[in-house]
C-alpha cells in the first residue's frame, strides 16, 4: 500500500464519526449523520497527504477527529505508534505537542484580546515549564521562522492581515516542535496574491523541520501542487487515493473525474476545448446516504450494482485505491476497460 | 470576436470615496469602460480592488453615507445613472439592470416563498398581474434549470440546496428582461461542481437571451472560460482591459503577469515552487499620486513613485477597443523579460 520505503507516521484505519441526531421531545435518537463513514490512508513521514472534496464531504472532520477534537465514533488513527483515537485524557495531552492543526479562518481563531505574543506561547504556558524568557525567546524564533517582524510581537490579531494572520496561526501549531500538522484550507480565506506566500512558507517549512501534512483543501490544483499522494472525498468515502500524478493524469474514480474537469483553468484556449463532465443535481445527505454506492444518483456511469452494494477501496493498479464497481473484477472486465477509455477521452489536451 | 456593437452601457471617471472615522478611502478611482451589447465582460482583482465598489456605485446599492459617488458619468443605453433621481433609478435597478450577488444564501429572504420573491419585480416593474407574474415566474424557473418549477414556487428558500438558490437568484435578475446583468462574484461560495453547472447555465441563457453580462470575480479561471474581454482592477482602477484570449496570452501589466504566475495548474508541468507577489495591497487613504502597485512591483523605477500611469492603447486601437494597460514600464520589448 505504500508508495516509498519511508515508514508511515500516520495510519487511520477505519475511522468514522457519526453525529447523534435527536428529534421530538423526548430528543429520541432517530438517526446519524454520518460525516466520516469508513475511511482509512497513511502517510509517510515528511511528505503530504491531499484530502479533496466538496463542502460537506466530511475532509474537515476527518481533520478533526485525527487530532481528538471530536471523539471518533469508530476506527483506528495511530500517529508516531499511539492510537490517537484510544488514549485517555492525560495520555493524549500529553500527546498533543506531536500533532497540531492550522485552522482555516485566521479571523476567528485568534483570540481577538490575545497579543501575538501570548497566542504563539499559549501552547508553552500548558506544555512547558519554561520561564518567561525562554518563552519570549522561542516566540521570536517562531516569528522568525514565519516571516513576521520581531516588532508585531505585541500587537492584536486585528492589526495584522489575512495572510500575517495565518502566519501567527502557523507558529502557533509550530511552538511545540510538533511532527504532524493538519492544514484545514489554511488558504481558503486569503487572497490569490497572498495565497502563494503562504503555501512557500508550508512548503519551507515542511522542508526544514521534515514536517508531516495532511492539507485539507477544495482548491485542486493547490493541492496538485502540494501533495505527493491524494484522497478525494465524497460522502463521508474516500473514492480514490491515488499518487497526486496518477490522478490528475487519468483520475480513475468517475467522481474524481468529474471533479477535475469542473477546474476552471486560466487558460483561455483550454477552457474552450475542454470537455468538461457537468453532474447533474445536488450532494445527497449525509443523514441519509444512498443504500449503495454513494456517488450514484449522480454517476454519469451508473449500473445497476452501483446502487445496491457499496463498493469499498481497493488497490486496481499499483498504488491507487479506488471504491469503483468499474473495478471491481465481479462488474465484468468490459466495464474497467471501457471506463479507462473513457477517462483517457476525458483527458485534457 | 464580433465586430463591435453598440454599447449598452458606458462608465465614465467613476470615483467613489468612503468617509470613514479614520479618514477617507479612495475606493473607486476616476474608472472607465464600457459594455457592449451582448458582451460578457469579466471584471478580475482582490478583494479591495474595487471590482464590486464600482458596481454597485452605478446602481446606488452601497450605504450612503459613508459612500460617496464623488464624480463621473454611467449611461445606460443613454441615460445617466449617476444623475438619476432615486426614483427614477428604481425603475432601472431590477427592470433595466439585473444584480446576482455572491452569497445565495443570505441574498433571499428567508421568510417569504420563492415565488413572492420571483413574482415580486414583474409585478412591480412589468406591472403584471398576478397570475401573469405566476406563468412567468414558472417560465423562468424552468428556464434556469430547477425542475418541477410549480411546485418549487410555493417553498421557501432553506428547501433549496445553494446552487440551486443561485439558479433562483439568476431567475429572479432575468425576470425582467435586463439590458445588463451584473453578477459579483456569483459562484464563489459555490463548490466546483455546482459551479460547473451554473456556468453552463449562463453559457446556455446567454445564447437564448442575449443579454450583457459585467462578472465580477477573483478567479481568473472562471474567467479564461467564460469572458469575452476582461478588466484587471487594482488600488480601485483600471490597471488591464483586454480581449479574454489576449490577456492571458499577452499579459502586459506587472499585477496580471505575476497574478497569472501564481496560481498553480491542474495540467501541464507541475512548478517546483509559486511565484509569489510580495506584500500586500495598498490602503487607499487617498487620491492616487502614484503607481498603486508600485511596493509590491519587480520593475518600479522612479516615474512610478511620481505618477499614476494612464491607460494606454498598446496595439494602436482607440481606448478601451483593444488591449489597454496603465504602466509606465510597459514597453513592446518587455514581453521577453517576464517569460524568460
Amino acid at each position: 500500500m505504500l508508495d516509498a520505503g519511508a515508514p508511515p507516521l500516520v495510519q487511520v484505519e477505519d475511522l468514522k464519526m457519526h453525529f447523534p441526531i435527536y428529534t421530538g421531545i423526548f430528543r429520541k435518537h432517530t438517526g446519524d449523520v454520518k460525516a466520516v463513514d469508513g475511511v482509512s490512508f497513511d502517510i509517510t513521514a515528511g511528505q503530504t497527504l491531499g484530502l479533496v472534496g466538496e463542502s460537506g464531504c466530511g475532509k474537515s472532520t476527518v481533520g478533526r477527529a485525527m487530532l481528538r477534537l471530536y471523539e471518533p465514533t469508530a476506527g483506528r488513527v495511530i500517529i508516531d505508534g499511539d492510537d490517537v483515537a484510544k488514549l485517555a485524557p492525560e495520555a493524549l495531552r500529553r500527546k498533543r505537542p506531536t500533532m497540531q492543526m492550522v485552522f482555516q479562518d485566521p479571523q476567528a481563531s485568534l483570540n481577538p484580546r490575545m497579543t501575538l505574543a501570548d497566542i504563539v506561547s499559549e501552547p508553552l504556558d500548558e506544555h512547558t515549564d519554561w520561564t518567561r524568557d525562554r518563552k519570549l525567546e522561542r516566540v521570536y524564533e517562531l516569528m522568525d521562522q514565519v516571516g513576521l517582524n520581531r516588532r508585531f510581537v505585541n500587537r492584536f490579531p486585528h492589526e495584522f492581515s489575512g495572510g500575517q494572520r495565518q502566519r501567527i496561526g502557523i507558529a502557533r501549531a509550530l511552538a511545540l516542535k510538533p511532527r504532524f500538522i493538519v492544514c484545514d484550507e489554511p488558504i481558503a480565506a486569503l487572497d490569490v496574491s497572498i495565497q502563494a506566500q503562504v503555501v512557500n512558507l508550508l512548503e519551507d517549512l515542511q522542508e526544514k523541520l521534515g514536517l508531516t501534512y495532511l492539507f485539507i483543501s477544495h482548491d485542486l490544483s493547490m493541492v496538485r501542487h502540494l501533495a505527493q499522494r491524494v484522497a478525494v472525498m465524497y460522502l463521508g468515502r474516500i473514492a480514490e487515493l491515488s499518487p497526486s500524478r496518477d490522478l490528475y493524469a487519468r483520475p480513475l474514480h468517475p467522481y474524481a473525474e468529474a471533479l477535475l474537469s469542473a477546474v476552471n483553468e486560466p487558460d483561455p484556449e483550454l477552457a474552450a476545448r475542454r470537455n468538461r463532465i457537468i453532474l447533474k443535481g445536488d450532494v445527497p445527505s449525509p443523514a441519509n446516504p444512498p443504500k449503495g454506492c454513494n456517488f450514484c444518483t449522480r454517476c454519469p456511469k451508473v449500473m445497476d450494482i452501483c446502487r445496491n452494494v457499496k463498493p469499498s477501496l481497493a488497490e486496481v493498479e499499483p498504488g491507487r485505491l479506488v471504491a469503483c464497481h468499474l473495478y471491481t473484477p465481479a462488474a465484468g472486465s468490459t466495464g474497467g476497460s471501457e471506463a479507462n477509455e473513457r477517462n483517457q477521452q476525458g483527458e485534457t489536451r | 470576436m464580433a465586430e463591435p456593437a453598440a454599447s449598452v452601457l458606458e462608465v465614465r471617471d467613476l470615483k467613489t470615496v468612503f468617509r470613514t472615522r479614520g479618514g477617507e478611502i479612495h475606493a473607486v478611482n476616476d474608472v472607465s469602460f464600457h459594455l457592449r451589447k451582448g458582451e460578457l465582460l469579466g471584471v478580475v482583482g482582490e478583494s479591495g480592488s474595487g471590482k464590486s465598489v464600482t458596481m454597485m456605485s452605478l446602481l446606488r446599492l452601497l450605504p450612503m453615507p459613508p459612500a460617496e459617488v464623488r464624480g463621473g458619468q454611467a449611461f445606460l443605453n443613454g441615460r445617466d445613472l449617476i444623475s438619476m433621481s432615486d426614483e427614477e433609478l428604481r425603475s432601472v435597478r431590477g427592470a433595466k439592470v439585473g444584480f446576482v450577488f455572491q452569497d445565495p444564501m443570505t441574498s433571499l429572504n428567508p421568510v417569504f416563498t420563492l415565488g413572492n420573491q420571483i413574482m415580486e419585480p414583474l409585478i412591480k416593474h412589468m406591472k403584471m398581474s398576478k397570475a401573469q407574474a405566476e406563468a412567468r415566474a414558472v417560465e423562468l424557473l424552468e428556464l434556469v434549470g430547477i425542475p418541477d418549477a410549480r411546485r418549487r414556487l410555493y417553498q421557501y428558500p432553506h428547501q433549496f440546496s445553494g446552487g440551486m438558490r443561485q439558479r433562483v437568484m439568476i431567475a429572479i435578475a432575468l425576470a425582467c428582461d435586463p439590458d445588463v446583468l451584473i453578477a459579483d462574484e456569483p459562484t464563489t461560495a459555490l463548490d466546483v461542481t455546482i459551479q460547473a453547472q451554473i456556468l453552463e447555465l449562463v453559457r446556455e441563457l446567454r445564447q437564448k437571451l442575449g443579454m450583457a453580462i459585467i462578472w465580477i470575480t477573483h478567479d481568473l479561471g472562471v474567467i479564461a472560460g467564460i469572458a469575452d474581454r476582461v478588466m484587471v482592477m487594482y488600488g480601485g482602477q483600471i490597471v488591464e482591459q483586454a480581449p479574454v484570449r489576449e490577456l492571458f496570452a499577452n499579459p502586459q501589466h506587472p499585477y496580471t503577469r505575476a497574478l497569472l504566475q501564481t496560481i498553480p495548474r491542474i495540467s501541464g508541468p507541475r512548478d517546483a515552487r509559486l511565484k509569489v507577489i510580495e506584500g500586500q495591497p495598498p490602503i487607499l487613504s487617498g487620491p492616487l499620486t502614484a503607481c498603486p502597485f508600485r511596493a509590491r512591483c519587480e520593475f518600479r523605477h522612479d516615474t512610478c513613485d511620481q505618477l499614476n500611469p494612464a491607460r494606454r492603447p498598446i496595439d494602436g486601437l482607440p481606448l478601451g477597443k483593444g488591449h489597454d494597460v496603465a504602466c509606465h514600464w510597459h514597453a513592446p520589448a518587455s514581453a521577453e523579460v517576464a517569460h524568460a
